[in-house]
């Protein structure tokens, strides 16, 4: 049996590892080996347990077994058998095809970037001008996304990164040394063995604080076009701040997970990955739909453990309302606090009324804006905010003090209606009209 | 033993295994390499282990993880109590040497050995099972890639034990998150789908025999339609053991829609799920169902 393997068999083997990796697959070395010594022992007679055992073998996540069995029916056919589905070359090959005329808009129109960059360096020139830098800032955090030039991008891409994210922490289950309830018998006892078994000296453990996980689930049809690279950005800046404590996800028609491409920490690199990722950039928005796709096979998964949920969407919903509502009701049971961000919410005069907002706005704990820097520095502000307290809901929206009417000219960070961000904040549109 | 023999003994053992998982285990056992086991909730990711250490005669060692699993649950503790009565004796009959006091309280007599110590104990045959690792930490799953890497456990104030007779061990997961790569990659890794109808009645027919063949038929015909409805929480093989259960105590003989929307709540757990397929779907199903057992029915005859 072992000269089967030595022979044809070793090398196939080894290509055939190779192959699964550059498939995506995470396959280790030490398995590759008992690979080896698996085949000399059951044999090949059998394909039906070759295939068993290298599955078992050589694959560890559950996405990669359809993609195994593939390249195992492909790789491993028999010369006669010609009834796989396609050519080994074409399946890296489909891949590239399919994703690369798919991708976020780009950004501005080259005629704007072009503008832009001239006039800063005609402006700027080598003079250091402080007062001037800030107030470009300050011009700058509240320029709407959509109207950036791409110097603009670059800029705020540096201080999207700046930013410091804390959405808090929730006291897990374990326990650490410290100053809490529970009494930590090994030290006390080892503490006080000298006195002869008098505890003397009590110590204590208390529970360890862990940060909360943030699900963010964004809107990438084609109405939020001229947002979606900055979100991108956002996102990505996010789960930089985060150390990775974040979840990604965007629709359009269709839910993507995008966490794994985020990873990268170079951001052109990551946002590469993340617009190769999504089949239906710009495509029509069924908020409905992606959000039951995400309550049935992601919820489980990813709300485990106290998370917040940000859902980024304009509304503009052209799936069933009563669906949306439904799958809106079940994420917030299921999430601790569901955020909606909106890039339109930033007038002053805004009100919630596109189809999907409305039938989402029941479900809100907070519905916030997300057009400008200065937006993301209220949200930030708000997510520190709300560490401590369990979130309130109420069983209806009611209105609240009237004290929205500010000035749409108001200076960032001093938007009233969300200035003192507190876990029992409400949003003062609500109920408005009634 | 061959993949033949042990899934003969699995079968012995009332566990229906297909031949991938029976692959799966063979090897786990072949190469001394942790099953890592994964499926949704219901699927018998635990009953592998129970098969599997009664077809091996060995004893079963299971730990049942949870957040905040430490090493004072899962691998061992101090007799607290103990060690202070010690103490107190000691100190009473006079004269101390503090050292040597200190040195004889964390010795092995006052040591509590949970479940990953015991594992390595001893020269008879274990398995192992850890339990819904899901639901421990990250700090747990970073200690279990040290103790599996070499199957030896270090109680610093005692010294460090290696397994005479390494355990089998499986590690199940219902994924309700991801566990890291680091420590799948060193398991054997197999996916618990569904059963067909086929081995689900197998399964039906050996773990509840109480069932007439003709209401098994029925029930697993009927759960296999309802696991391709819409549904938030799918019902697992445990569910359709239990409403069998339920169906026998009821004195059912045969499925209608009225006993199915009345005993729903047996295999459905969310409020939205029971109403979603209560009445209208249900007989729908149901008629699914019965074509379905007919057509097979018919082929057969």
């Amino acid at each position: 049996m072992a000269s089967a393997v030595e022979g044809q068999m070793l090398p196939n083997l080894l290509l055939f590892g190779r192959l699964l990796r550059r498939l995506g697959l995470d396959v280790h070395a030490g398995r590759m080996l008992d690979a080896v010594s698996v085949l000399e022992d059951i044999g090949l007679q059998r394909r039906g347990d070759v295939h068993a055992a290298l599955r078992t073998l050589l694959v560890h996540r559950r996405e990669d077994l359809p993609v195994f069995d593939e390249a195992f029916s492909v790789f491993w056919r028999q010369r006669k058998d010609q009834t796989f589905t396609m050519d080994l070359r074409s399946m890296g090959e489909q891949r590239r095809y399919r994703y690369v005329e798919a991708g976020p808009p780009p950004l501005g129109q080259p005629s704007d970037a072009v503008g832009a960059g001239v006039d800063e360096a005609e402006e700027g020139g080598d003079r250091i001008d402080i007062t001037r830098t800030y107030s470009a800032r300050e011009v700058l955090q509240s320029k709407d996304f959509s109207e950036f030039s791409p110097s603009e991008v670059a800029q705020a891409r540096l201080f999207m990164a700046s930013m410091a994210w804390d959405p808090g922490t929730r006291r897990s289950r374990r326990l650490v040394r410290g100053d809490g309830h529970a009494l930590d018998l090994r030290r006390t006892l080892r503490d006080n063995a000298q006195y002869g078994g008098e505890l003397l000296k009590l110590r204590h453990r208390r529970r360890k604080e862990k940060p909360r996980k943030l699900v963010v689930i964004c809107d990438v049809s084609g109405s939020m076009e001229r947002y979606t690279r900055m979100l991108l950005h956002f996102i990505h800046s996010l789960y930089g701040g985060l150390n990775g404590q974040v979840e990604a996800f965007l629709f359009a028609t269709r839910l993507t997970r995008v966490t794994k491409q985020l990873q990268h920490r170079d951001i052109d690199q990551a946002v590469g990955d993340v617009a190769k990722a999504v089949p239906d950039w710009s495509g029509g928005t069924r908020i409905g739909a992606a959000l039951k796709e995400f309550n049935f096979t992601w919820a489980r998964r990813t709300l485990g453990w106290g998370s917040i949920v940000l859902v980024v969407s304009d509304g503009w919903d052209r799936g069933e309302p009563e669906l949306l509502g439904r799958e809106m009701e079940r994420l917030q049971r299921s999430a601790r606090r569901l955020i909606w961000l909106s890039p339109l919410a930033g007038g002053a005069h805004y009100e919630p009324l596109t189809q999907g907002l409305r039938a989402a706005t029941p479900y809100i704990d907070d519905l916030l804006p997300v057009h400008n820097l200065a937006a993301l520095m209220d949200l930030a502000r708000h997510l520190n905010a709300l560490s401590s307290g369990t979130p309130e809901r109420r069983q209806r929206p009611t209105a609240v003090e009237a004290d929205a009417s500010e000035p749409e000219a108001a200076a960032p960070g001093q938007r009233s209606w969300h200035r003192d961000a507190n876990p029992t904040f409400r949003h003062p549109l609500w109920g408005r009209g009634e | 033993m061959s993949v033949d023999a042990l899934q003969e003994a699995l079968r012995g053992e009332m566990y229906v295994a297909d031949r991938g998982l029976a692959m799966s285990v063979y090897l786990a056992l072949q190469l001394g390499r942790p099953l890592f086991l994964e499926g949704e909730a219901g699927v018998g990711k635990t009953e592998v282990a129970r098969a599997l250490s009664s077809a091996l005669n060995a004893r079963l060692i299971r730990l049942q993880c949870y957040e905040g699993l430490d090493v004072s649950q899962a691998v061992y503790e101090w007799n607290y109590s103990r060690q202070l009565l010690h103490l107190r004796l000691l100190e009473a009959s006079g004269d101390v040497d503090r050292q040597a006091a200190e040195r004889e309280l964390f010795s092995e007599e006052f040591l509590i050995k949970r479940p990953l110590l015991q594992s390595l104990e001893g020269g008879d045959r274990k398995v192992l099972l850890i339990d819904e690792l899901d639901r421990a930490d990250e700090e747990f799953e970073g200690y279990l890639l040290e103790m599996l890497s070499d199957f030896q456990i270090t109680v610093p104030e005692v010294g460090t034990y290696t397994a005479e007779t390494r355990p089998v061990v499986v590690i199940t997961s219902n994924r309700t998150r991801e566990i890291h790569d680091a420590l799948k990659r060193r398991c054997l890794y197999y996916w618990i789908d569904y059963p067909d109808l086929d081995k689900e009645t197998q399964i039906v027919r050996s773990k509840a025999p109480g069932a007439s063949q003709r209401l098994a038929g029925q029930v697993t015909a009927f759960v296999q339609e309802l696991r391709g409805a819409e549904l938030y929480k799918v019902p697992g093989v445990a569910e359709t053991l239990d409403w069998t259960a339920a169906l026998v105590s009821l004195n059912t003989e045969a499925l209608t829609p009225e006993v199915i929307d009345e005993t729903l709540g047996v295999m459905l757990k969310y409020r939205e799920d029971v109403q979603n397929v209560r009445g209208e779907q249900t007989r729908a199903l149901l008629a699914r169902a019965q074509n379905r057992g007919a057509g097979r029915g018919g082929r057969r005859g």
